[in-house]
């Protein structure tokens, strides 16, 4: 491998860490705040009921 | 074919192209056969045509035994749940794991006394121990996860399964693959890639296999009367979409030939070794966590009569896990050719997944809350829950491992068998056991035979655990300190194989540890085979066939 490769090497690998990790943070909090809306509470509620309320 | 004059009876388009794809398979695999460089190759080549004609066969006679109109998706307004693969996968489940726990406990045996292996190259310790692990894993859990997959995806969603081969070709199929897979160790076939042993026409075969599972849960899903996808169903696709992606990662090879059963890895050394860790980690991660989550998420909710505690957790935990998991592989392979970084990384997303580990156990274990009383009076119940306990304590011994200061001692050592056995044996053997004492009496529309048996399974098994995991705590820790013990002098103070011959006492409880863990596998078939020979009571039968009616 050349010196070249080397370089961009350590720059794909610091790109996909930074800017991955900034991803998937942001999907994370995406998630958070879809489950942690207080107007989703009664969808939840019900959704867990979902195995105990078959016919 | 005689005419019907009223309404003729047709072939379905699936009928017609799988039995053509089952004719043009065997003829390719019987002309490959004849020409194969191996024997055990012309042998696994001969079982394809073999199991192409059989296919073929069955699919005619289901047709001739068939009414000429496909089976209703709803009678009488509910759904027409189809239980006929799940049954089969969980008595499959039933009897790989017995095979698979059987050839642990004589992997065990040949530790202690390496005579046994008889110097016969087929039960040698090598070529047993990964028939031992894929038994297990593969086909026992995998069985497991099938069956119970099949159940949960038609219950939540209130629809029967897509498609009328489609769920017995992933049945049928996928242990055929661990047919192939587990003689194929035994004739010496293997990549030698822990875990992702079987060669390139065995993974061809099972990801054909695993599409038709996808698709069949998406379609299944498609047709779902409930608008909610369950949390349940989250933890299954995961374990289904990631598994294929994994698979199809950790086998980019090149057969040398088709008459061959070797292939080449494309990327060789430390690649290869980084690419076969970030699979085998994500196989614990996604088909032993990820897919029995699925199970605690409906059949403890079930058993224990109450919701999940929270469901808002779930969802959290389940993302959580999906984006931590993927990375946690190259702590298999602290202090190698591995960079520093990747190490590094490894083991701080390790650490990092104790949380939704822990709100996995958390979430299961606090939906007992308020009804812990059942745990005295429900065998299966408190199977259930152990294994969410056992999930709870693996998944802090796990991190803990894979710091690098604990992984120079715990790495190479027995604590990495140990821990591995806490999860298979505690966590993963135990919510299958659980899950299946649930749903067989459920499928089959009877009572469980007995409480009773499930209370001196549940306890003789959970002993040999306890005996198992601490000989290897002992073991393993024993076996580190002296890899690493200098004398004064600066020389190593201990040879290999006197680290060896001091963990004969450890590999003794061991196996005492794994033959208790056997005897409560056959209580347990002895339960189920009762329950199913049983004939229904009176009361059972009039009793809407629905799940828990009896609880």
């Amino acid at each position: 491998m050349t010196t070249g490769d080397v370089s961009a090497y350590e720059a794909w690998r610091e790109f996909a860490a930074t800017w991955g990790s900034a991803y998937f943070g942001l999907i994370f909090i995406a998630a958070l705040a879809y489950v942690l809306r207080p107007s989703r509470r009664k969808h939840f509620d019900d959704a867990a009921q979902i195995p105990l309320r078959e016919d | 074919m005689e005419r019907l004059p009223l309404i003729p009876k047709r072939r379905t388009f699936g009928e017609i192209s799988l039995t053509a794809i089952f004719v043009a398979l065997a003829i390719a695999t019987a002309f490959i056969a004849t020409r194969a460089y191996t024997p055990a190759y012309a042998f696994h080549m001969a079982l394809f045509s073999l199991g192409s004609v059989v296919a073929v066969a069955a699919i005619n006679m289901r047709y001739q035994a068939r009414p000429v109109d496909p089976p209703p998706l709803f009678i009488d307004g509910r759904p027409n749940y189809n239980y006929g693969p799940v049954k089969f996968a969980s008595l499959a489940s039933l009897l790989w794991g017995t095979a698979g726990f059987l050839v642990g406990l004589y992997l065990a045996l040949e530790l202690a006394f390496p005579a046994l292996n008889f110097d016969l190259p087929w039960i040698n310790f090598g070529r047993l121990r990964p028939l031992h692990t894929s038994a297990v894993i593969f086909a026992f859990g995998g069985n497991a996860l099938i069956a119970t997959s099949f159940y949960v995806m038609q219950r939540t969603s209130r629809a029967r399964i897509a498609g009328e081969l489609a769920p017995w070709f992933v049945v049928l199929g996928y242990n055929f693959f661990i047919l192939i897979a587990g003689t194929g160790y035994l004739l010496g076939v293997t990549r030698s890639h822990e875990y992702a042993e079987p060669e390139w026409y065995a993974i061809l075969w099972l990801v054909v296999v695993w599409v038709t599972y996808l698709l069949v849960y998406l379609f299944t899903l498609a047709r779902r009367t409930e608008p909610h996808i369950y949390v349940a169903n989250w933890f299954y696709l995961a374990f289904i979409v990631t598994i294929a992606i994994l698979v199809l990662g950790n086998n980019t090879e090149i057969p040398i030939s088709i008459f061959s059963p070797k292939s080449v890895v494309v990327w060789s050394g430390v690649q290869d070794a980084m690419i076969q860790w970030w699979y085998g980690h994500n196989a614990v991660g996604f088909f032993l966590t990820a897919g029995f989550l699925g199970i605690v998420y409906y059949f403890i909710p079930k058993r224990a009569e109450r919701p999940i505690y929270s469901y808002r957790l779930s969802i959290v935990h389940f993302w959580a896990l999906i984006f931590l998991y993927i990375w946690a592989g190259p702590h298999h392979l602290h202090y190698t050719a591995l960079p520093d970084w990747a190490q590094t990384l490894g083991m701080v997303f390790s650490v990092v997944l104790w949380m939704p580990s822990w709100g996995g156990m958390i979430n299961g274990l606090m939906t007992l809350s308020g009804a812990w009383d059942k745990l005295r009076t429900d065998p299966v119940l408190r199977m259930l829950v152990v294994s969410v306990a056992f999930y709870g304590m693996s998944t802090f011994e796990g991190p803990l491992m894979s710091v690098k200061a604990v992984n120079s001692l715990s790495h190479y050592t027995d604590w990495g068998i140990g821990h591995v056995h806490s999860g298979s044996l505690g966590w993963v053997a135990f919510v299958s056991f659980g899950a299946l004492y649930c749903v067989i009496p459920w499928i089959w529309n009877r009572k469980l035979y007995s409480l009773k048996l499930v209370n001196w399974h549940f306890w003789i098994s959970t002993i040999g655990i306890v005996f198992y995991i601490s000989a290897m705590w002992v073991a393993g820790i024993m076996q580190g300190l002296m890899w690493r013990a200098y004398t004064p002098q600066g020389f190593l103070e201990y040879s290999f194989v006197e680290t060896t011959e001091a963990l004969h006492p450890e590999y003794l409880i061991r196996a005492a540890g794994g033959a208790l863990f056997v005897v409560g596998m056959l209580i347990m078939l002895v339960n189920i085979y009762k329950t199913i020979t049983t004939p229904r009571t009176e009361q059972v039968l009039e009793a809407i066939p629905a799940p828990a009616a009896a609880e």
